[in-house]
């Protein structure tokens, strides 16, 4: 039950060349820089491109070899664009309907009622398609995606448009999608927390070639992750929304570990698996634990190892009670006067833990 | 005033060459947008060495004098010509100073003015609808109907408008394939040119402001909906 893609495509100043495949199921980000091919690996899969000689095949059907060849309008793919891609003629309503009434009706898992629920576009549907906000487009899309039942969603950078603000509020609607509808995501980005957010599996891309397939949990778990090239390392600990105090604070739990979230909570239902997202370098350590202070989150941790990071600092890898990984990034300086080493049991003092978004 | 009252009596002959005009104009026309939305679709399609030749020889008309046009028409369609001699041989008629013979005239001639308005239109429209559409599972003649006609309305009413309008002006062409036979060939333009070699002034006047007033109005719809085009891209 895989997706596989085989091609060469020789450009000028670009070779594309993959020979990749991964299970079709949950959510695969495909990531990498612009022209790494992300794009053309896409649309490889979509049937948008069709290069001689190359093969793509899902599940047990073959969509591309030789001759055989499937249209994208018989392959049962929904996609969802960078850009607002709504029919400008057509109303919302037709908008969503448009893939709706071209699938059969024995194929039909999804309906307008449910979708429009569950994206919240209810007061959207009579409304024209160019008073719609980037945001509300990208939603009305989603949602035209899912009416058509896909067998297999692909969305190419569908929040790259969005402002910061937007992108917040709809990503919530992604990553619900995600758990909820059983239908495979291949999903396009350069933005790594999107990947922490969303991602099951990582296809890293580089220059027009694989560089490697990975889980999610082993991408973050190498401080030379490609992931991590923008904001430095990442530790992206998984865990329950708890409970919200009359403080302000929300409970996270972890394994037995408990953090507290000061920042305003967007997802909705206490128990939700979610993803806490901590930079290493809001990570300090402490021998013992401190009575006196502001911080929220002093948690017990094992040293794992230590290896150089950039100049005069090292990281830790540090484990968690409950098993999961955590990084610290601290001045080598403090390391050596701390006489950290491996299998020290010490304290991670967190500055700042926020939902990953 | 009195111009004006003279100007609406026509002869017989004249409601014949209008009516005759007519018909060329709705058939050139009709053959035109089956033929160049196709050509006008793989001419937006990307760019190539055959695109810019093909884009070239449907420009021809633009610049060439009809009378060439016509006279490599005669001699193909005539009974001594590859076509004209082809239908002779299965023993039909050739296509020489016939309707039929000014009609595939008129289409080759007017063939720049459907092509490029609609080439105009799709490489507005871009591939993505198009994409949009095949995700959502139309097949192609459906993502025909749904989304490029509705889409590129306005090119298909320009290029309609502009081809009719300038099939009815057409002159040389005709004159040179069609000759000047009454009720075959003989349109509104050959008519006005009759009239005046015979210095029937007042009946050349009545037929040439009917053109004129025609022409602005066409040209006025056309003007009309290209500024709607503009307003209604995404």
């Amino acid at each position: 039950m895989t997706l596989s893609v085989r091609a060469r495509i020789a450009h000028p100043n670009f070779i594309f060349d993959v020979d990749v495949d991964w299970p079709a199921e949950g959510v695969t980000v495909l990531f990498g820089r612009s022209g790494s091919g992300k794009t053309t690996l896409l649309r490889l899969i979509a049937g948008l491109e069709r290069p001689s000689g190359a093969r793509v095949s899902f599940r047990n059907e073959i969509w591309l070899n030789g001759r055989c060849w499937v249209p994208l309008y018989r392959r049962r793919i929904a996609m969802v664009f960078q850009e607002a891609s709504l029919l400008p003629h057509l109303s919302v309503r037709e908008n969503l309907l448009y893939g709706y009434k071209r699938t059969p009706i024995a194929e039909r898992k999804l309906h307008l009622d449910e979708v429009v629920r569950m994206l919240a576009i209810e007061n959207l549907i009579e409304r024209n398609v160019n008073q719609l906000s980037g945001g509300e487009r990208q939603r009305v899309a989603l949602g035209r995606a899912l009416l058509t039942s896909p067998r297999l969603l692909l969305m190419d950078e569908p929040l790259s448009a969005l402002d910061t603000q937007t992108k917040r509020d709809i990503l919530p609607y992604f990553e619900r999608l995600a758990m909820e509808a059983d239908v495979p995501i291949v999903y396009v980005t350069h933005a790594p927390a999107e990947v922490e957010r969303l991602a099951d599996r990582v296809v890293f891309l580089r220059d027009g070639h694989i560089d490697r397939v990975e889980t999610i949990k082993h991408a973050l778990s190498r401080s030379d992750s490609p992931l991590f090239n923008d904001e430095g390392v990442v530790s992206v600990i998984e865990g329950q929304l708890g409970l919200k105090k009359e403080h302000g604070l929300t409970l996270f739990h972890v394994g037995e570990d408990c953090f507290w979230l000061s920042n305003p909570i967007y997802s909705d239902g206490v128990g939700r698996s979610q993803r806490l997202r901590i930079l290493a370098k809001d990570v300090g350590i402490v021998l013992t634990k401190p009575e006196n202070t502001s911080l929220l989150n002093i948690l017990p941790v094992t040293i794992q190892y230590i290896e150089h990071a950039r100049e005069g600092h090292v990281l830790l890898g540090l484990r968690l009670s409950g098993g999961q990984n955590l990084f610290a990034e601290i001045t080598a300086w403090s390391c050596g006067r701390l006489q950290l080493h491996n299998g020290v049991n010490v304290y991670a003092m967190i500055k700042t833990a926020a939902l990953a978004e | 005033m009195e111009y004006l009252r003279q100007s609406l009596s026509l002869s017989a002959e004249d409601w014949t060459a209008i009516w005759l005009t007519l018909r060329l104009c709705l058939y050139t026309t009709l053959i035109l947008m089956i033929i160049a939305t196709p050509i006008a679709w793989w001419l937006a399609s990307g760019r190539s060495a055959s695109r810019t030749a093909v884009q070239a020889v449907v420009a021809l008309p633009l610049v060439l004098p009809p009378t060439v046009l016509g006279f490599y028409l005669l001699i193909t369609l005539g009974p001594r010509g590859f076509i004209g001699g082809t239908l002779e041989d299965m023993g039909f008629h050739h296509l020489a100073f016939t309707f039929e013979g000014i009609l595939i005239g008129s289409v080759l001639y007017s063939m720049p003015f459907a092509v490029q308005p609609l080439q105009e239109a799709f490489a507005n429209l871009g591939r993505r609808p198009i994409e949009v559409a095949a995700s959502l599972g139309a097949g192609l003649i459906d993502r025909f109907i749904s989304v490029i006609l509705p889409m590129t309305k306005s090119g298909f009413i320009v290029a309609m408008t502009l081809t009719f309008a300038h099939t009815m002006g057409e002159f040389g062409v005709i004159l040179m394939v069609g000759g000047n036979i009454p009720g075959v060939t003989h349109v509104l333009s050959t008519t006005i040119y009759g009239y005046t070699e015979g210095m029937q002034y007042a009946a050349a006047g009545r037929l040439s402001l009917m053109l004129l007033i025609f022409a602005f109005i066409v040209l006025f719809v056309v003007y009309w909906f290209n500024r709607g085009f503009e307003m209604v891209k995404p």
